[in-house]
């Protein structure tokens, strides 16, 4: 089982949302984040998908997708180097009286405080995937209340 | 002009000349529609699952796409295995179902169901009109997808209010509008010279070749490139007719049941070239040990075959027949060689037999051997899906392509008849047959009444066994013989366990499918005697309506060669003879 983010493009319309996850539950994929959102050209929307599989199946999901008739590029970025990738978290933190270690860690990844409480202090990061795993696990002592994160979104690099 | 005059312009400018349908409220405009029109011939099936088969059996037997216009809800969802059975084996054809009034989709309204999320997982393609002004563009998407590239079914889903919609500037359109659907006919230079190079220097090649012969008009390309190489070919079940049974370099098909000499050579040659089949695992049998001294060549148009079961060595991505066609002017010519002698040997040693004199009963194999014999070589013939379908495909000598219409990827029982009925619809002057066990007949039985009001010459062959045959047979080699609900005599006093026909067996067959026939305005027939197979197949074939001849097999009579599941594909069970 191997861990591969595609990027799909496709024309804004809902119902090719539908049939692209439709193709995946019926090949047995295993989607672990999935976000859509407009591009450039607001008709042009692109898909990044984190999917879980072995290579033979990624493979032939792939290539199934790019048989759909409406998708217009899929791409799996997995182990190409050139795309540059970020993540975003947003985190809350329970224990306020350990507010200075946790603003060393907020200092040390350039993550931003977004609101602090008498509870709780809430704070987003961007970065790669490893970067947001490691600040995760890194406030884990810190009592971590709730945490979101978007999933990778990933644009070309120019080499 | 209305969405249902638009609709109706669209069909005859796509060159649709028959639609098989059932109406309903959502779908009134269209019917209506359609009556004032000369150009197409509507056929009212019984029930809508016929109308989806009747539109398969006219694609497959024509090559155009096949059209099946049904009503909301319970319509459109009676249509489901029609529109499976064709995406499993590649056929054009475009259903068209109605809907209810858009401003009410998502409020449960009566017969209204989700058509488009439920045929998206079995469709080529689908769409769901919303304005009366996507509809002219979608209907020409929709033939175009249908028919191009690998081919496949396509479902609109149509709201009624859009059907009694106006449009003023109703033009039809002259192109598609899909970016991201480019199917590959060309395929690329250098991935033919790999394959022409790999076949030029190949001991023992060998062609394996699949419905995507017929899908692309290759037969004539294919029996070409044999002729010119001498290369032998196994086809599968999809494929027969493509080449001629009786053709000197013709194995067999493979696979489960296949001819023992399309089987072994599969395991023996050094080059296996897959024109347009995709190593179905009722061909391939088990993975781990199919043509394992091969290398493995994939010609096919949709890239996602490629690689998909079976690791290839040379992969090339075209139309079939434009690939065959740039490849010929490379290719060697052959000599008849070592290779040529060893699978014609193994094809004279390997014969399928069948002892009818032995027997008092008719055996199934004989009467598909007479059909085989008395008709003319334009016929065809349609199955439905077991152990008479698995004869039909060994005993039959197919002559030409799009002449065998059966359901080979989904195995959908009660395809049969109405596939026969489209299929006799397209080519009146044709004898066309459907050949059908007793089981699958009357999956579909109630088309009966539709080929006689329509004057539809259909001529049924029924194998009855009095069983669900190739269950049965899998229950006799697999599950200790215990026939559990695969007799189809079976009553309240039977044992539960059942393991034959026992010499009291209390119970008659039921129905009485001569009656039925009757019933419905078919000629029936039925003889139980060896004697008479010819004497009724005589008559029903020179009868000049739809005819129903029932045939009382032997019951516990197997499919053989057989390879178990599992097994790989050289361990063949034989049979008795």
């Amino acid at each position: 089982m191997q861990k591969h983010t595609i990027i799909i493009t496709i024309p804004n319309q809902i119902t090719i949302l539908t049939r692209i996850i439709g193709l995946l539950c019926s090949k047995g994929c295993n989607v672990k984040n999935i976000i859509g959102a407009p591009t450039e050209n607001p008709d042009i929307y692109k898909l990044h998908l984190e999917i879980h599989g072995s290579k033979p199946r990624v493979e032939l999901i792939i290539k199934q997708l790019n048989n759909l008739a409406d998708t217009l590029k899929v791409v799996d970025i997995s182990h190409n180097t050139n795309y540059i990738s970020r993540e975003l978290l947003l985190v809350k933190v329970n224990d306020i009286n350990k507010s200075s270690e946790i603003f060393q860690l907020i200092n040390t990844f350039k993550a931003k405080l977004v609101d602090i409480t008498r509870t709780d202090i809430t704070i987003d990061l961007t970065g790669s995937s490893s970067k947001i795993d490691r600040f995760i696990d890194l406030l884990k002592p810190y009592g971590i209340k709730e945490f979101v994160r978007s999933g990778k979104l990933a644009l070309k690099g120019n080499q | 002009m209305t969405g249902a005059q638009i609709l109706v312009d669209s069909l005859k400018k796509e060159g649709v000349d028959v639609i098989f349908g059932y109406p309903g409220g959502s779908v009134i405009p269209i019917f209506d529609a359609l009556s004032h029109t000369k150009e197409i011939n509507v056929i009212l099936t019984r029930h809508e699952q016929g109308a989806a088969h009747a539109a398969d059996g006219y694609a497959r037997a024509t090559g155009k796409v096949g059209v099946c216009i049904v009503t909301s809800g319970p319509g459109a969802t009676n249509t489901i295995t029609g529109i499976a059975t064709a995406k499993m084996d590649s056929i054009p054809i475009i259903i068209i179902s109605g809907q209810v009034q858009t401003k009410a989709i998502g409020f449960d309204a009566f017969q209204e169901v989700n058509m488009a999320g439920l045929a998206m997982p079995i469709c080529k393609h689908n769409f769901l009109v919303k304005k009366i002004d996507e509809l002219p563009l979608i209907i020409k998407e929709a033939f175009h997808i249908a028919r191009s590239g690998r081919p496949g079914p396509v479902s609109i889903d149509l709201p009624v209010d859009i059907t009694i919609a106006s449009l003023r500037n109703y033009n039809y359109p002259k192109t598609t509008s899909l970016p991201g659907y480019k199917p590959t006919i060309k395929a690329n230079p250098h991935q033919i010279k790999k394959l022409v190079e790999a076949i030029n220097h190949a001991q023992r090649p060998l062609i394996y070749g699949g419905g995507g012969i017929i899908g692309s008009g290759a037969s004539q390309e294919v029996l070409n490139l044999i002729e010119k190489t001498k290369i032998p070919i196994v086809i599968t079940l999809m494929g027969l007719g493509s080449v001629p049974s009786d053709h000197r370099l013709f194995l067999g098909m493979p696979g489960m049941h296949g001819k023992p000499s399309a089987n072994y050579a599969m395991n023996d040659c050094d080059l296996l070239i897959a024109l347009g089949a995709r190593f179905d695992d009722r061909v391939t049998c088990n993975l781990k040990t199919f043509a394992k001294r091969a290398k493995i060549a994939h010609v096919d148009i949709d890239p996602a075959e490629i690689g998909k079961n079976v690791k290839t060595d040379i992969s090339v991505i075209g139309d079939l027949k434009n690939v065959i066609t740039t490849m010929m002017p490379l290719l060697k010519p052959g000599k008849w060689n070592e290779w040529n002698r060893k699978t014609d040997a193994l094809k004279k040693k390997y014969t399928l037999k069948y002892n009818q004199k032995q027997n008092e009963e008719i055996l199934p194999q004989y009467v598909i051997d007479r059909i085989s014999h008395l008709v003319d070589t334009d016929t065809i013939i349609a199955t439905d899906v077991g152990q008479h379908q698995m004869w039909t495909a060994l005993f039959f000598n197919h002559r030409k392509p799009r002449s065998l219409l059966t359901s080979g990827g989904l195995g959908t029982m009660g395809f049969g008849l109405p596939a026969a009925m489209g299929a006799s619809i397209a080519y009146p002057e044709r004898t066309v047959i459907s050949i059908s066990g007793d089981g699958s007949i009357q999956m579909n039985i109630q088309e009966l009444a539709t080929c006689a009001i329509n004057k539809i010459p259909v001529k049924i062959a029924v194998l009855n066994n009095s069983y669900l045959g190739m269950v049965r047979q899998w229950q006799e080699l697999f599950w200790k013989g215990n026939y559990a609900k695969t007799c189809l005599k079976q009553g309240p006093d039977c044992p539960k366990n059942c393991s034959g026909p026992r010499k009291n067996c209390p119970y008659v067959y039921r129905p009485n499918l001569v009656k039925v026939a009757e019933a419905n305005g078919v000629k029936g027939l039925r003889t139980e005697k060896p004697s008479e197979v010819d004497s009724v197949l005589e008559e029903g074939l020179k009868t000049r309506g739809p005819v129903l001849m029932e045939f009382m097999v032997k019951p516990l009579e197997n499919v053989y060669p057989m390879v178990p599941p599992g097994k790989s594909i050289d361990e063949l069970i034989l049979g008795k003879d």
